[in-house]
């Protein structure tokens, strides 16, 4: 969809907004008497600096490559699915009540199950915001704000209540047949990345290459032409949320069978949050989500080096996300502006 | 009975607070046209900075104070991104409110050089009405609150009155309704964008000062917890009034009084997470038209580009 002379553009604004975020953060770092510099290089080391840390960059590249997938398949679809944290927390649920509910299945079974569960529970919750939309005319934006919040207390009732396992607030361990298998020995790291980094080549050939992917961008790019093209809007935007929903759902089936091997609360650091960055970032391009999820996941990783030798908050990396977000709303816009006609978006319900 | 009857309304009064003021908040931005989900992010900063100024004057009104100003200065991001830059809304407020969780987070642990809370800072007394005070059963319920609990809902009247009686008011409604008519009756549209995010910002710093200073007396990180979408939620079931958002912010308050006191007394079994999901069942149920239907201001997310010539 992308013109072919503003190519450049699509590389050069993401790294332009990095650079702008990493100039907020050093003044933050500055004004707190930091050398921002000190601080940037640690986070680099503790992030690419050994095979242990490339290692846990990578686990936390996982979700968020998953869940970014999703989200950018919904922004080029016109959908701005923000509630990929809901959907995931949905997904890893499920994955993990399949993982150790279902017993005496040959571990290939147990996990396609398991995952497949995962996908089903996540695209469901956000096919609900595609139907709200179509049917109702409810603004995805609000209704996935809301149903995060929803599926938050739900699964934080069920793992409090019904399915809770001992005193703490936690479901059963999965059994042996429904976790994934490591990567690398003596790491943490599943083969959760190579799923993600697969899934990342199939919705590069679904969006480029498919009849399906041409009628999501179409629809996208201009939803009252694609009507008269004969795209029948109502599937695309629920079946454009299920998919969307089902990469989120994945991200958290795989969190759950590659690293926690069970559900409890408060496993997600927000990688649906992160994963909104990690899309925009990455322009919504299947290759673009690899590279802003590895960033974001560095960044995550290596803060967390950073902060123990320099005793440096880790929230500094926030501080990074937020201004790299703003920058690239800014531009965001500027692309509207110059490349098509304004596009008039209505929150909460469609005129 | 009677005793907790009176202590969970006294409750509902305290939790209906700051989402009554980050709601009124809401609406002067989204009544000017600029969607609004930075609540969070802006009671958030407003908390905190309440708390530090708090903490260094030992005067809590001026931690107020700080609050409002940080409050706006978040919501003067918004107001350029959105206004200037004609910026997708959404996603600068989904900016703002990482940011302010980052800032609030970086500086609590380099100021206080240890993450989680704040120390217990001075806050705002509470006030007994005279008079209010002896009428029985009311008198319990209503006084003996702090300045907030009244501010927000003077606030209340005092915003019906200015959106739908005075000239400035109709203005800004017309701005978000229809901003290029507003334009050609010689209405400064950007002007008043900016005029309804700032007041928005103000309210919802107020917000967020009034959870630190009013009900409890430090900063937490995350303290909010949601507030500002449940704030939001508000919003929309109350249907973008002054009134409206009185009546769901106090339905939203009740529910989670109830929620606490029946935790407090432990006897019945209804999960706590009943009565926190229900605002956010409510808000969905109006949306989708099937208790009435909720109609937003119309410009609400377009970005005003003059014609120029």
């Amino acid at each position: 969809m992308e013109l072919k002379g503003k190519k450049w553009t699509i590389i050069l604004s993401p790294l332009l907004a990095l650079a702008f975020g990493l100039i907020v953060g050093a003044i933050f770092l500055i004004f707190t008497k930091k050398n921002p510099f000190q601080v940037y290089q640690l986070i680099l080391q503790g992030s690419l600096g050994s095979k242990y840390f490339i290692s846990e960059t990578l686990i936390k590249a996982t979700p968020l490559i998953l869940a970014g997938l999703g989200l950018a398949i919904g922004f080029k679809g016109g959908l701005f699915n923000i509630g990929a944290e809901g959907q995931l927390l949905m997904g890893a649920f499920i994955a993990a009540l399949v993982g150790f509910k279902v017993s005496s299945l040959p571990p290939l079974f147990h996990i396609t199950l398991a995952l497949g569960a995962a996908c089903l529970g996540g695209a469901l919750w956000a096919a609900l915001a595609g139907w709200l939309k179509a049917k109702r005319g409810v603004h995805e934006v609000i209704s996935t704000i809301m149903l995060n919040y929803i599926a938050i207390y739900i699964t934080n009732y069920l793992v409090r209540g019904p399915f809770k396992s001992g005193y703490l607030p936690k479901t059963p361990l999965i059994l042996s047949s429904a976790k994934l298998p490591l990567l690398l020995p003596n790491t943490r790291l599943s083969i959760g990345i190579v799923l993600a980094l697969t899934l990342a080549y199939l919705m590069y050939r679904l969006l480029e290459q498919t009849v399906f992917g041409y009628e999501l961008k179409a629809v996208g790019f201009n939803s009252q032409a694609a009507e008269y093209a004969g795209i029948n809007q109502i599937r695309m935007i629920i079946l454009t949320m299920g998919l969307s929903g089902a990469l989120a759902g994945l991200a958290g089936g795989v969190e759950i069978l590659g690293l926690h091997y069970r559900f409890y609360g408060q496993f997600s650091p927000g990688y649906g949050f992160d994963s909104i960055a990690v899309a925009l970032l990455g322009k919504n391009n299947p290759l673009g989500v690899v590279f802003a999820a590895l960033l974001f996941a560095a960044m995550r990783t290596g803060a967390m080096y950073m902060q123990r030798v320099m005793q440096v908050s880790t929230d500094i990396v926030l501080i990074l996300q937020a201004a790299i977000i703003f920058f690239i709303a800014i531009d965001f816009s500027f692309k509207l502006w110059t490349g098509r006609r304004r596009k008039t978006w209505c929150l909460y319900q469609r005129s | 009975m009677s005793l907790s009857a009176i202590l969970i309304l006294r409750l509902t009064l305290r939790k209906t607070t700051p989402l009554l003021l980050a709601a009124l908040g809401g609406l002067f931005s989204e009544r000017v046209g600029i969607a609004n989900i930075a609540l969070e992010g802006m009671m958030l900063t407003g908390a905190f900075f309440a708390v530090i100024i708090s903490y260094f004057t030992q005067n809590p009104w001026l931690g107020v104070l700080a609050g409002m100003i940080s409050g706006m200065g978040m919501s003067f991001l918004l107001g350029v991104a959105s206004i200037k830059f004609k910026a997708n809304q959404t996603v600068t407020g989904a900016a703002i409110n990482i940011m302010a969780l980052g800032i609030t987070g970086f500086l609590l642990e380099t100021i206080f050089e240890k993450p989680g809370n704040s120390p217990i800072v001075p806050k705002i007394e509470i006030i007994s009405l005279p008079f209010i005070k002896d009428i029985p059963v009311w008198g319990e319920i209503i006084s003996s609150h702090h300045i907030f609990v009244y501010t927000s809902f003077a606030l209340v009247l005092i915003l019906h009155l200015f959106f739908f009686k005075t000239p400035l008011g109709l203005h800004m409604r017309s701005v978000g309704e229809h901003p290029m008519a507003a334009d050609t009756m010689g209405i400064n549209v950007y002007k008043m964008r900016y005029l309804g995010v700032s007041i928005s910002g103000i309210l919802a710093g107020l917000a967020g000062a009034s959870l630190a200073l009013g009900d409890l007396s430090f900063f937490a990180e995350r303290m909010t917890a949601g507030r500002g979408y449940i704030a939001l939620a508000a919003l929309i079931f109350g249907k973008w009034t002054p009134l409206g958002v009185l009546g769901s912010t106090l339905f939203f308050g009740f529910a989670d009084a109830l929620q606490e006191s029946l935790q407090g007394i432990g006897k019945i079994n209804i999960p706590s997470e009943f009565f926190l999901i229900i605002p956010f069942i409510l808000s969905l149920i109006v949306l989708a038209g099937f208790v009435g239907r909720a109609r937003p201001p119309a410009s609400i997310g377009v970005p005003y580009e003059k014609e120029e010539g």
